[in-house]
């Protein structure tokens, strides 16, 4: 059997994906997480005087936080499965894929288990985030320079 | 109050749907969803975009993962603004700190405390 007719029969067997159901899923799942990210940001705002746009990195904090307490007791995989990208791509998908490693690899070591795998999910993002960063603001600042822009 | 939370809410929602789409439609990995997610909040920073829209949305923009890419852009354009091409470099972690210091340091906590229950069904 030729790989491409092999595909096909996989295209045929497979299920297909509830694309619409998964999609309303995402949307109520990430739309709650925001929401709750957004009474956070109050809570900050009100007793803790920060600003409507400083409020965001201790929201980020509180948030991975929760995230470690949800991952930690196996409440996360469960939102995962119903949620899917919903809980993915929030900070909390971000956190409990870091949090979830450490404790997986907790077995073989603080070291060698913890230290070594815990970026080995979310690795990716920050690499790339990092990377794309430098090149869009390179672009930027030669531009800048060149005086076609400005900042 | 409500109305911000609903805001946040609605556009949170849909960042995620984008998403779920990349997912099933696209059939890329998590890991590709998430990167591409982070690029594009990038770059959209780079166009002087994502602030608007954080303004518009709170919450609905600084919790999606797109607001990493931003913010590491951020952090990376204030210091270039101020020192140059060395800015660059010194301020890409400037903003986005606490994402990924609290994933740390709440990582190792949470392997301290927690231990692996194996597959949960």
């Amino acid at each position: 059997m030729d790989p491409n007719s092999y595909q096909q029969t996989v295209d045929e067997i497979a299920p297909k994906r509830p694309v619409l159901k998964n999609c309303l899923k995402a949307f109520v799942t990430g739309g709650i997480i925001c929401s709750v990210g957004q009474l956070i940001s109050y809570v900050y705002m009100y007793f803790f005087s920060f600003t409507e746009r400083t409020a965001s990195n201790p929201t980020v904090a509180t948030m991975v936080f929760i995230s470690m307490l949800l991952t930690g007791f196996g409440i996360y995989k469960k939102i995962g499965q119903f949620g899917g990208a919903g809980s993915a791509v929030p900070v909390t998908g971000f956190g409990n894929a870091v949090i979830s490693a450490a404790i997986e690899h907790k077995s073989e070591g603080f070291i060698l288990g913890v230290g070594v795998n815990m970026f080995k999910l979310a690795g990716p993002v920050i690499v790339y985030g990092t990377f794309s960063a430098f090149v869009v603001t390179l672009i930027k600042t030669i531009l800048v320079k060149m005086g076609v822009i400005s900042w | 109050m409500i109305f911000s939370v609903i805001t946040a809410f609605i556009v949170g929602g849909l960042i995620c749907v984008v998403g779920q789409l990349l997912f099933d439609v696209a059939k890329l990995t998590p890991a590709h969803t998430l990167s591409l997610l982070v690029v594009i909040g990038s770059v959209l920073d780079g166009f002087g975009l994502y602030e608007p829209f954080i303004d518009f949305a709170g919450a609905g923009a600084t919790i999606p993962i797109t607001s990493f890419g931003n913010s590491l852009t951020h952090g990376a354009m204030q210091e270039a603004e101020k020192h140059g091409f060395i800015g660059v470099l010194t301020g890409m972690f400037e903003v986005t700190s606490s994402g990924i210091s609290a994933a740390i340091i709440f990582g190792v906590v949470a392997a301290l405390i927690f231990r692996s229950k194996g597959k949960v069904s």
